[in-house]
């Protein structure tokens, strides 16, 4: 009885390390969350690519307006005469994930822009579960089915590393959205970046919360490159400021330790006079705690989530929604057709970032689109919009 | 009632803790925000309760609660009138999910640690399939007022734990408790004492899935919709009960300690936040508290004269 007792914790246990595990991080930091040190910069804060990315806000990008996703900032053209050739086409794609709302919104958009091209006619997806064994071996599956293009959307950026190395003699490979430590892929496709992300909703907040105020920051979890950049970047603005970060705290994107963790912040200090996000999944239950405790909604940082929107519009909050896009999704498809047809394209291809604010809310909020959708897709003129993406 | 007392003493001292940094939880609003937290995990601790002192684990819990919350908003999809006959379906879904644990786990003799795992699996692959990660529609205003509004000063779900507790002790004092402590403690000797053991453990069980759907109605309400929202509960349920003095392996516990674990476990997840401490820890917080009460329950074993149809061959272990 004493061993079958004992042995059930062991099992009880095994699944919560197995939970912790999953949460994919590139290196962890020994860092813990706990409250915010402004002046400390993370390991992760690269001063260089921090100036590129803040300068890189307000420079106009090249390309058609009203397609950002196929406009590109800065570029560096690098020919791809040796790729050209004749259709039609296989591509393939060694996807990450699909574990989370914006990869969903993406993967649809990415999946409406290949039946754009009736040159595709083959269109190979491999999903990695979020696990990097997996992308490894998918990689290494996809280099040997005769696919013309190879689009890798890397787990984590270190150790998918060496299979895109592996892949890149074989077939010409595009990577997006989280990169790879390598010049290989014949281009790198991303919006501007973290840096940018967290810049735009500091310098919000620094700009209409008064001298003094109390800022809370919510992150997501540690560790994981594209959120500690954003992280950084704001530290770097609040820094600079006359604002008081009282507390940066990790709310693993879940929405019920989201409000507690508002509700004692406002308990604890009385009043919160700005809440900064690292990405907006759980921007309106960290408004609920507001709404619940019977005071005013302070200036907010959230996403282009169309809950988040409705609520700003709803509530005529003071808010800013910048956005990491999931146009990102629909480029890479388009290069790849370039590359095939031997026209140049950018070694990195920065897409513009813009972002959501009072003047241009109305364009992006969508009240036939699910809570969840993300208002950047470039999707609102794709065939099967809006059934396709949930809408209706 | 003299069991529950350890973990009543550690609670207490947690609650004044908490209150000697933030003065305002002393105050009925403070305090009545924190059991409105602490509602749904304290309620899931009562379900699980009743499995593990019948000797059997639930593990289902919190994807049974990601799929009451998913499903209800995509039924309710912000309809206020679709309200009453949702939650009415989401009562059933979780009574069926805990018949299926029970009768698969009794039936078919298949161990509730592998029916429990097989169901949390089966029910968070179901979720992935039917939301591709992001789930559609939204709660109404009527199903969210459970979790989030009150009546008068008390919080609705406050209200709701009460009457779950209230529900637990009276079902623990009657024949059914004791059938249950008794299949628990030596199911071979129940069984042939006469006891319907099996009847027992599947009406436990679904109790436990009951106690799910309560829990995710609740949660919904509180803080919306995500397909996230149970994800590991039923850890922090079967920590709560463990760290209510609740043995593992079944026929000893009381159903008000394992609530009263739970409000011990969420006061220390509060405390550790006031203190700056990060939410990862959690999880080390909880490994720590199931090692350590299994570990003391077992040295301590011997001083309960109390636990009077324990094996005797226990009970001539020299004291340490």
């Amino acid at each position: 009885m004493k061993r079958r007792r004992s042995a059930a914790a062991i099992v009880a246990l095994t699944p919560a390390i197995l939970f912790l595990g999953a949460c994919t991080s590139d290196q962890p930091t020994g860092k813990a969350g706990g409250t915010a040190s402004p002046s400390a910069q993370s390991k992760f804060f690269d001063q260089a690519e921090y100036e590129a990315q803040l300068a890189m806000r307000t420079k106009t990008p090249q390309g058609p307006a009203d397609k950002p996703w196929e406009q590109m900032i800065d570029p560096k053209m690098v020919d791809t005469a040796k790729y050209k050739k004749n259709g039609p086409y296989h591509l393939c794609f060694s996807n990450a994930a699909v574990n989370n709302p914006w990869r969903q919104v993406g993967f649809k958009t990415m999946q409406a822009e290949v039946a754009l091209h009736k040159e595709i006619t083959k269109f190979t997806v491999l999903d990695a579960e979020g696990k990097d064994d997996k992308q490894i071996s998918d990689i290494a599956e996809l280099t040997g089915k005769g696919c013309d293009a190879l689009i890798v959307s890397p787990n984590t950026t270190a150790t998918l590393t060496p299979a895109v190395n592996g892949a890149c003699p074989k077939v010409p490979v595009i990577v997006f959205d989280r990169g790879v430590q390598t010049e290989c892929p014949v281009t790198f496709i991303k919006p501007i970046g973290g840096y940018a992300f967290g810049a735009d909703g500091a310098e919000f907040l620094i700009e209409k919360v008064p001298a003094g105020g109390k800022i809370l920051a919510l992150r997501i979890l540690p560790g994981v490159d594209v959120l500690e950049t954003r992280w950084s970047a704001a530290q770097a603005a609040f820094a600079k400021s006359k604002l008081n970060v009282v507390g940066a705290e990790f709310t693993d994107g879940d929405a019920a330790k989201t409000k507690s963790i508002v509700s004692d912040y406002i308990q604890r200090h009385g009043k919160i006079d700005g809440i900064w996000m690292d990405a907006g999944a759980t921007a309106v239950a960290a408004i609920e705690a507001f709404e619940d405790a019977g005071v005013p909604v302070p200036p907010f940082v959230g996403e282009d989530q169309q809950d988040f929107l409705k609520k700003w519009k709803d509530e005529k909050l003071t808010a800013v929604a910048p956005t990491y896009p999931t146009y990102q999704w629909r480029t890479p498809v388009i290069a790849a057709l370039r590359i095939l047809n031997g026209e140049q394209v950018p070694q990195d291809w920065n897409l513009p970032q813009p972002k959501v604010t009072e003047a241009n809310l109305d364009t992006y909020l969508q009240p036939n689109m699910p809570p969840l959708h993300y208002a950047l897709c470039g999707c609102d003129k794709m065939p099967g919009f809006p059934q396709k993406w949930g809408g209706k | 009632m003299k069991r529950a007392l350890p973990i009543f003493t550690v609670l207490l001292v947690l609650l004044i803790a908490i209150a000697a940094s933030n003065p305002y939880f002393l105050e009925p609003p403070g305090f009545l925000a924190f059991l409105k937290r602490a509602a749904p995990l304290a309620i899931l601790a009562a379900g699980q309760y009743f499995v593990i002192v019948a000797g059997e684990f639930d593990l289902s819990v919190g994807s049974l609660v990601t799929v009451e919350v998913v499903v209800a908003a995509r039924l309710i999809d912000g309809d206020d009138s679709a309200t009453w006959p949702v939650l009415a379906l989401l009562i059933v879904i979780g009574l069926l999910v805990g018949l299926a644990n029970g009768v698969i786990t009794t039936a078919l003799a298949v161990p509730s640690f592998i029916t429990t795992l097989g169901m949390m699996l089966i029910l968070s692959g179901a979720v992935f399939l039917w939301t591709g990660g992001a789930p559609r529609g939204a709660l109404s205003e009527g199903f969210r007022a459970f979790g989030r509004e009150e009546l008068g000063p008390i919080p609705w779900s406050v209200l709701i734990l009460l009457v779950v507790g209230a529900v637990a002790i009276l079902l623990m004092r009657a024949d059914f408790g004791r059938t249950l402590i008794a299949a628990g403690d030596n199911r071979r000797a129940a069984s042939l004492s006469g006891v319907r053991v099996h009847r027992a453990t599947i009406f436990a069980f679904a109790i436990s899935g009951l106690s799910a759907a309560i829990a995710g109605i609740l949660l919904g309400g509180f803080a919306g919709v995500s397909a996230q929202i149970g994800q590991g509960l039923e850890f922090q349920a079967i920590t709560a009960v463990v760290l209510g003095g609740v043995v593992l392996g079944g026929g000893r516990g009381s159903v008000v300690a394992a609530m009263a674990g739970a409000l011990t476990l969420e006061a220390l997840f509060t405390l550790l936040n006031l203190h700056g401490i990060s939410g990862a820890l959690e999880f080390t917080v909880q490994g720590v508290i199931i090692i350590a009460a299994v570990a003391v329950g077992a040295v301590r074993l011997p001083f309960r004269p109390g636990a009077s149809i324990s094996p005797p061959m226990l009970k001539t272990k020299e004291t340490p």
